[in-house]
């Protein structure tokens, strides 16, 4: 359920030319809202916390996205700069709280649980422009968008996220989720809940459930095994009891890019009798026979070489992740590696600071991100204090400290009511926040409530720049 | 979590309630505490007649709570894991009936007036 207070405040937008707008008096008027409150948390001694000094700048700075990672930016950034001119791009109206859709694909939240707006989270001082990126030039350090305006900046930071491929498997688009037994939870917050559809009749009646993963670098790689376990648990409870099974499909030779990890997950699925295949990568579908065809790749035992065939397996319910890539514009404007993922097209930044590795006023932010891990919310909550501060010391003349060591986080939910709190890093050490008090590799119930109750919470905050 | 400071939890609050019913209810428990304060300094004395109904009262808070907080997050007793999650059960149980035993013994206290002797 979404809190009316949230969507409550009045956004005084002020158009401007060329159908930008201003965020004007936006926050004053947040703050008029929760005045009252602040008021009593000060009058309690219980006042914000130190804030670093403001710098005065005449900066142009341009944020392409305005996703998690590129508002979360633009709120600390009006925060620590005077005078800058910050500019957000992003044609999306919605705001979408992604980690909730593997909840709702479970039938446990409506739709609109992942749905705000993008001018919620934006605070006052910025300019939003509600178009498409069409070109990046980094030598002459302009952006241009879809109808042609050009902006000039200073310091460009890419957070548009990812894109979804769904024409690459065959026989597959997105308006035929909920239907024909097939799932996609990925495609938005409608096919979320059209996933549940599907993914309810299966629960109900039971058969062959089928659920996937892609062969590139994904958003979450947890979300895959969450939403096979919360459909194993739904279903065992449900109508199918005792009369369906449980397959997982994944391109990779491991459950988890994290070794203790994915020994984990492969005793959990041993115990809930889920049977995996490795080196399956979903190619095609075909909706009427209810038939995956993969591509599927086998060590030959004799000569140790790879061998590459294709294997069909049935289905009742299908959950389909198809591959991602960055954006087309990321691609096209040479900002990618050319040496790695180049079917995939992720920044080229360096792991650390996510700063740009051939221009140094370029920095990545969120999935589009060229670095090992770290396509999950967590992770943006992580790096945009990195980019903040090597950012504003490039502004200032120096150089920035602050080090983005590969942490990410996943609540990994095992059933509904019980989850474990994955978090781990570059080195695929296990980091928990709550050592000796919340068992990383436990399934417990606190880890599933701090998914349902706190961790929304967590992530607007952040959005806000306060978390 | 990177910085998990008293804002940050403010903040946090203020997002899973939403900023006005957060505040409401940190307003209630104050002013109920403060009306629980008022009246045991009103009466200069605890009424052990009251307490023994706030008392009463206090299965039912606990019971209370832990039902509310599993309704409210689709789960249940059988999604207890681990010694840290009877913790959560059990201090969330101790709210519920820390919070129903001052509840009713202020009613008692406000709507019955000045306390008989002890």
């Amino acid at each position: 359920m979404m809190r009316s207070a949230e969507r409550g405040f009045p956004a005084l937008l002020r158009f401007q030319k060329g159908g930008d707008f201003r965020m004007a008096e936006f926050h004053s008027t947040r703050r008029g809202f929760i005045g009252l409150g602040a008021a009593g948390a000060l009058a309690l001694g219980l006042g914000g916390g130190a804030q670093a000094a403001r710098l005065t700048t005449t900066a142009r700075i341009v944020i392409i996205g305005a996703g998690a990672a590129g508002t979360t930016l633009a709120n600390r950034l009006v925060e620590r700069l005077d005078g800058a001119t910050i500019t957000v791009i992003d044609p999306r109206r919605e705001h979408l709280y992604q980690p909730g859709l593997s909840l709702v694909a479970a039938g446990l939240k409506p739709a609109n649980y992942v749905v705000s707006q993008t001018t919620d989270w934006l605070p006052s001082g910025i300019t939003l422009i509600r178009e498409k990126a069409a070109a990046i030039d980094p030598l002459a350090k302009t952006v241009s968008t879809e109808s042609g305006q050009r902006l000039d900046y200073d310091f460009l930071v890419v957070a548009p996220g990812l894109v979804l491929d769904h024409a690459a498997i065959e026989g597959f688009s997105p308006d035929m989720v909920g239907q024909h037994g097939i799932g996609a939870l990925y495609a938005g917050p409608d096919h979320a809940a059209k996933t549940w559809e599907a993914a309810h009749t299966f629960s109900e009646e039971g058969g062959i459930g089928l659920f996937t993963r892609p062969a590139t670098e994904m958003k979450c790689a947890g979300a895959p095994l969450k939403h096979t376990f919360l459909i194993d648990d739904i279903a065992s409870r449900g109508g199918a009891k005792g009369k369906y099974e449980v397959h997982y499909a994944c391109p990779q030779q491991v459950l988890f890019s994290v070794p203790i990890v994915s020994e984990k997950i492969r005793m959990l699925f041993g115990e809930r009798r889920i049977a995996t295949h490795f080196g399956q990568t979903l190619t095609a579908i075909d909706h009427g026979a209810k038939r995956a065809t993969f591509a599927t790749v086998t060590t030959d035992p004799a000569t140790g070489q790879a061998v590459n065939s294709t294997t069909e397996m049935d289905y009742d319910y299908l959950h389909v992740i198809p591959p991602q890539r960055a954006p087309d514009v990321i691609r096209q404007s040479g900002l990618s590696w050319t040496d790695k993922w180049s079917d995939q097209g992720w920044v080229e930044c360096d792991m650390k600071t996510l700063r740009h590795l051939r221009y140094p006023e370029i920095f990545a932010l969120g999935d589009v991100a060229g670095v090992p891990k770290g396509k999950t919310a967590a992770s943006v909550k992580w790096q945009v204090p990195v980019v903040e501060d090597h950012l504003i010391a490039a502004i200032g003349g120096r150089d920035g400290t602050a080090v983005y060591d590969g942490y990410t986080s996943c609540p990994m939910i095992t059933r509904v009511g019980r989850a474990m709190l994955v978090e781990f890093d570059y080195h695929n050490n296990l980091v928990p926040s709550f050592p000796g008090l919340i068992a990383p590799l436990e399934e417990l119930w606190i880890s599933w409530l701090m998914k349902e109750v706190a961790l929304k919470a967590t992530y607007n905050a952040m959005l806000r720049g306060k978390a | 979590m990177q910085d998990l400071t008293f804002t940050t939890m403010i903040a946090v609050f203020e997002e899973i309630f939403g900023r006005s019913l957060f505040w409401l209810m940190v307003a209630a428990a104050i002013v109920v505490t403060g009306l629980y304060l008022y009246v045991l300094v009103r009466d200069r004395a605890v009424s052990w007649r009251k307490f023994l109904w706030a008392q009463v009262s206090m299965p039912f808070g606990a019971v209370a709570a832990v039902l509310f907080v599993q309704k409210v997050t689709s789960s249940g007793f059988r999604d207890i894991g681990g010694p840290i999650d009877v913790i959560v059960l059990l201090a969330v149980a101790a709210m519920g009936a820390v919070g129903a035993a001052i509840l009713v013994y202020t009613a008692q206290s406000l709507m019955r007036g000045r306390a008989e002797k002890v």
